[in-house]
């Protein structure tokens, strides 16, 4: 219990303590908002966010960006719903996994960029995005569109078992349970985070930075990709740019929950609440039937406020 | 002659946007010895894969003002963005503001440039203000709420789109048409107005800027910012200086734009590609994005190769959809050219920042 | 000490904290111009608080500070700088990207029309330099592609720069050779004739000797005593210093005998740096690097664990060749080998991580069992090497950021010996390290040689060449020059070595050369 406590810190608790204001504040607007049922309606809303959110906190862990997201969303759901139409029934079976594999070489050839080339991650997952695009566009107009999709895509994103909870709620609390395991448990959590903090100390201590870069791009690729899949599921189609709404809150939620941009400090607890936020925010935004500008203009304010509270940074001193 | 070639050695960052964008221009004009060549190619591969209709066509286009004038509105946009990219990325920040605040002076613009002359030289005015302010309220909490840049400026831009979304929901407004026709046409019937007014912007604001104390004061803070400190640099100016002039230069590219467009449009992708090809084009044109090293000209010749490229697929007549892989693998290359230096490294420590 | 006239600077009852430490604890000090003015103390005394206060980068918590007879408070260096005090950091205030002449004139350039005048800065630049006695830097060079040592010279034209009525020099000629370190001594003594303060913090004996006027003490936080040079001996100081009375005491070596090879290398070239070296190291025995700065022993580390690429020659380990391609494959078994690097904040430790993950950095794959770290295992190791070094620390979970300079060094070299390294390599350890922790760390490199490890030690300190080693081999010029055993290692023959000169050799235990 102690080790729990200790692991709450003060963004974590900002965070919750906004949500449950928020959650107030949508009561009272509706009281049909007051019932579990509407919690786990925004809590399966948040899952698709919270899966790409996830693998956007290990490269913003390392001190990295992986821009390429949207389109490696993209990929995983045209990918999914391609390959039922390629392969008939055995493609409706690998149909997920496959297209967790091209969100992995997608994540790999990102890796490989930071990791051996030493290009900057944000301008190289900014280029592979783009490729990722043209390969996407060839092959939506190329063939004919696949809209597919799958049985078990739809049953995850859709569906709910065990108590009504939702399927891919359950899906992201596998995800976060494998993530927070190998954050706190294993050597390369630590990793992850030394190399976050200093990348020469790390590779000094005789580390592989390189495989844990490679790692962590790929992770994140593939949990892109996932996303991907099962918004296809949820929208029984996938579509051009369905990841480009996705990355700025990805980023926002990470930050949000206290990891710092530059890396090397995060929990993921808070990044579960940055995305619960989030997606709480826009949800009672839309309910209120506010108009598109006055949404962005307040989103934007709540992050900048949120952080000059918690995310300060040391005054230069020498 | 030492000065030189410390020069040439302190600059040859540059020398890939530089010779990129010659590149884009020789080949989309087919101008020699690269036209020449190109087309023997052509011939050539057409010879080896005989059919019907020729397979492999080069047809450049002719050097002339109407061709530079229809081709330049596109280039000059997103080089005046990415002269405002470059300016934070200088103190060691990034501004991913840059196509909001592009996006909101557009749709001021829309709004307040008619009427009277004197209604139009405010009007230029109110627009250039908000941008330069949007930029300086951006400088603002990255200095005084000492928050990092990428994501202040990541929530600002939500808050500006916001604001052109609020003032245009939906696509409309106009402008003066004489200004308008004037700004979007050609200068003494040669050169297109919108490289004339790039080439002011390079000579009336960032080279002066580029040369004052001020100015430099970016380049130190992005090169080391405790030393920087130590030295008595003025470190808060330097950067409010820098994002307030981003923010100038984003209005700049918003009354070239609603001069094309005639209106005003609050269009979120818009800004995004903007925001996003801008980051490209100041790495492309030699700007580290660690701070310290760079210049917005060099930027302007990152931008230019980047749309000229772009453009290839017509004067090859690849097919349309060839064309977002092809960009992409473009940038991709360009951005590869910079990890040359990984392979001279020779102590590995010297790999990490 | 100044008697009569205005002081010139005065501090009274100054006090600093970080945190819970007291970094200054009511310091009383005055300096006097026209005198060259020593700060000596350990690390840790309170005399880079001192510098930060004067130079107003830092603002005491309490106390009040006179300058010229005015009281004074800075609240930033470009306050102190007007007002005429101007610092030489030892961690240099140079933008690597920008020019000599930027960096000189960076605050207040010649201008023309509002907008800086290169031309005459770099005129400006130029004079500046050659009055600190460096002709061989052209002021367009970028100071990104400059050694340290020139880099230093920079950092001192620019300061005179500033028309200073007090310099501070912390530690500024470290890095120096012998004949720019004259210059720079002439240049002191000139500022000092033209009526300059100047506040010089070193650890060099010699140097005080050489160019002090007076001398402070500090100790703890605390301003121990100042007296005026000659009047006290050099063990005297030291006792002052420290606190207590002074021994330096080493343990003392084995007797020579014939020891396995462990670390055989055979013409390792790099680059220009490293040519043809030849060594072989044996277990259980310590063998020095030394010689002039830069001559090529960091780097002859460095290649020995695998940062190093491109490099020539063979490596061999229990007579095994081996590739060591990089120091995940130094560490592994086959090789087994530790580097304690030079620069314990940017290539030791993690600062704002705990100090159970800098200390289990390098073995914790080692401590796990299938992708899981072993908690209990890990407690248990890091228990054991915590006692074993005498680390004082709070907590495991404290950030290590928290700890002194001398506890860092130990996290560092706990993290290695969670490793059980065989051959073990020191990269100048005791740097910035005070004098208790050093006599610890000797103990600990003779205990781990008497167990059977393997130690190659680099350090600039020639006392600690005599004292720890048992073999020591002089570098120049990117080569060994020599290898020196036995009674032949004394400062004498170090010295002369390292500038290329002849020793005596073989002598006897009765002093009677062969």
């Amino acid at each position: 219990m102690q080790r729990i406590l200790k692991y709450i810190d003060l963004p974590i608790l900002i965070v919750f303590g906004f949500i449950f204001i928020l959650w107030l504040a949508a009561v009272a607007l509706d009281a049909s908002f007051f019932s579990v049922g509407y919690l786990l309606q925004q809590l399966q809303t948040a899952s698709f966010l919270g899966i790409i959110a996830s693998g956007a906190m290990l490269v913003i862990l390392l001190g990295h960006i992986d821009l390429s997201i949207p389109w490696v969303v993209t990929v995983g759901g045209m990918m999914a719903t391609a390959a039922a139409g390629w392969w008939g029934d055995a493609g409706a079976v690998i149909a997920l996994p496959f297209a967790m594999l091209c969100g992995l070489i997608f994540g790999i050839v990102n890796g490989l960029g930071v990791a051996y080339l030493r290009i900057p991650s944000m301008i190289f997952t900014l280029g592979v995005n783009a490729v990722a695009q043209g390969l996407m566009v060839l092959h939506t107009g190329g063939f004919a569109p696949q809209d597919h999709t799958t049985e078990l895509m739809h049953w995850l994103a859709v569906k709910r078992s065990l108590w009504d909870i939702p399927n891919v709620l359950i899906v992201w609390l596998f995800v976060g349970a494998v993530i927070v395991f190998m954050l706190r448990r294993t050597p390369l959590g630590r990793y992850i985070y030394a190399v976050g903090n200093r990348e020469s100390a790390t590779y000094l201590s005789g580390v592989s930075t390189r495989g844990v870069l490679i790692t962590c791009f790929a992770l994140c690729s593939t949990l892109a990709a996932l996303a991907g899949v099962l918004l296809a599921g949820y929208s029984t189609k996938a579509y051009q740019a369905m990841g480009d709404p996705y990355l700025l809150p990805a980023i926002a939620a990470v930050v949000l929950g206290g990891t710092n941009i530059l890396g090397g400090r995060g929990k993921y607890l808070g990044t579960v609440g940055g995305v619960i936020l989030i997606t709480l925010l826009q949800s009672i935004l839309s309910v209120m039937q506010m108009e598109e500008a006055y949404r962005q203009v307040i989103y934007g304010v709540v992050i900048i406020g949120m952080l000059l509270v918690y995310g300060r940074s040391a005054k230069v001193q020498s | 002659m030492r000065s030189l070639k410390l020069w040439a050695a302190a600059n040859n960052a540059y020398f890939l946007g530089v010779g990129l964008c010659l590149l884009a221009f020789a080949v989309y004009f087919g101008l020699p010895p690269i036209g020449a060549l190109l087309s023997a190619m052509m011939d050539g591969l057409n010879a080896l894969f005989p059919a019907d209709l020729p397979l492999f066509t080069y047809s450049p286009l002719p050097f002339t003002p109407n061709v530079l004038n229809t081709a330049a509105p596109k280039a000059v946009l997103l080089a005046l963005v990415a002269m405002a990219q470059t300016l934070p990325v200088l103190t060691r920040g990034l501004d991913l503001s840059v196509g909001a605040i592009f996006v909101m002076t557009n749709c001021i613009a829309s709004v307040v440039i008619s009427g009277t002359p004197v209604d139009l030289a405010i009007g230029v005015l109110i627009v250039l203000f908000c941008g330069t302010l949007a930029g300086l309220l951006n400088g603002l909490v990255v200095v005084f709420g000492r928050l990092q840049p990428i994501i202040v400026t990541l929530a600002t831009g939500a808050i500006y789109l916001g604001i052109a979304l609020g003032i245009r929901p939906i696509p409309g407004g106009g402008v003066d048409k004489e200004l308008s026709s004037f700004m979007t046409g050609l200068l003494w019937g040669q050169v297109p107005m919108v490289l004339v007014l790039l080439l002011f912007v390079v000579l009336f604001i960032w080279i002066p800027f580029r040369r004052s104390v001020i100015g430099r004061g970016c380049y130190a803070t992005g090169s080391a910012e405790g030393a920087a400190f130590l030295s008595g640099v003025e470190i808060a100016n330097s950067k409010l200086a820098a994002y307030a002039l981003s923010g100038l230069f984003c209005a700049i590219a918003g009354l070239v734009q609603t001069f094309y467009t005639q209106s005003g449009e609050a269009s979120p992708p818009s800004a995004g590609f903007y925001t996003l090809n801008s980051i490209a084009a100041v790495v492309i044109g030699g700007t580290s994005l660690f701070g310290g090293f760079g210049s917005a000209i060099g930027s302007i010749f990152g931008a230019f190769s980047l749309r000229t490229i772009v453009d290839w697929l017509f004067v090859f007549e690849l097919p349309p959809l060839w064309q977002p892989l092809f960009n992409g693998i473009i940038l991709l290359l360009a951005v590869c050219l910079g990890a040359a230096r990984v392979f001279r490294v020779r102590n590995r420590l010297e790999l990490f920042t | 000490m100044a008697d009569g006239a205005a002081p010139f600077w005065r501090m009274k009852g100054v006090s600093k904290r970080y945190g819970g430490v007291r970094a200054l604890d009511k310091v009383d000090f005055e300096c006097a111009p026209g005198r060259i003015h020593a700060i000596l103390g350990e690390n840790g005394a309170g005399k880079s608080t001192l510098i930060k206060i004067i130079a107003g980068v830092v603002q005491p918590d309490e106390g009040q500070l006179e300058f010229l007879g005015q009281p004074a408070s800075f609240k930033s260096p470009a306050e102190a700088t007007k007002a005429g005090i101007v610092c030489v950091f030892q961690e240099l205030s140079l933008m690597p990207d920008l020019t000599v002449a930027d960096n000189i004139c960076i605050t207040d350039p010649p201008r023309k029309f509002g907008l800086i005048d290169y031309g005459a800065q770099s005129r400006r630049a130029e004079e500046l330099l050659r009055r600190a006695g460096c002709t061989d830097v052209h002021p367009d060079e970028l100071v990104k592609n400059l050694p340290l040592s020139r880099r230093q010279m920079v950092e001192i034209a620019k300061a005179l720069g500033r028309k200073p009525k007090m310099l501070i020099l912390d530690e500024a000629t470290s890095a120096l050779t012998a004949t720019d370190v004259a210059k720079v001594y002439q240049t002191l003594k000139m500022l000092r004739q033209e009526g300059l303060s100047i506040l010089y913090i070193s650890h060099r004996m010699h140097e005080i000797a050489e160019l002090a006027d007076d001398c402070s003490v500090f100790r703890n936080g605390r301003h121990i005593e100042t007296f005026p040079k000659g009047s006290k001996s050099d063990d005297q100081v030291v006792e002052l210093m420290i606190g207590r009375e002074y021994k330096h005491v080493f343990p003392p070596k084995p007797a020579p005998s014939a020891r396995p090879c462990v670390l055989q290398i055979d013409k390792l070239s790099w680059n220009d740096r490293l040519h043809d070296i030849s060594l072989s190291v044996n277990r259980g025995e310590i063998v020095g690097l030394g010689g002039l700065d830069g001559q090529g022993q960091r780097e002859l580390l460095l290649a020995l664990f695998g940062v190093l690429r491109g490099c020539n020659g063979t490596v061999a380990i229990d007579g095994k060749p081996q590739r060591i391609a990089s120091p995940r494959h130094a560490k592994s078994a086959d090789v087994g080998m530790a580097l304690i690097p030079e620069d314990r904040k940017t290539e030791g430790l993690m600062l704002p991580m705990s100090v159970r993950d800098n200390i289990s950095m390098a073995a914790i794959s080692q401590l796990s069992k299938v992708l899981v770290v072993d908690r209990a295992a890990e407690n248990a190791r890091i228990a054991e090497m915590v006692q074993k070094l005498g680390i004082k620390i709070g907590s495991i979970d404290d950030p290590v950021a928290t700890l002194s300079g001398g506890n860092q060094q130990k996290v560092v070299i706990g993290k290695w010996l969670m490793t059980d390294a065989r051959i073990v390599l020191l990269n100048d350890p005791t740097r910035g390290i005070d004098v208790g922790t050093k006599q610890e760390l000797y103990q600990l490199l003779r205990s781990l040689a008497d167990a059977g490890t393997t130690i190659l030690f680099y350090t600039t300190d020639y006392d600690e060449l005599v004292g720890c080693c048992d073999r020591v081999a002089i570098m120049y010029d990117g080569r060994i020059l020599r290898e020196l055993a036995g009674a032949e290692i004394n400062e004498h023959n170090i010295v002369a070595s390292s500038l290329n000169l002849p020793v005596e050799r073989n002598l006897q235990p009765g002093g009677a050369a062969a």
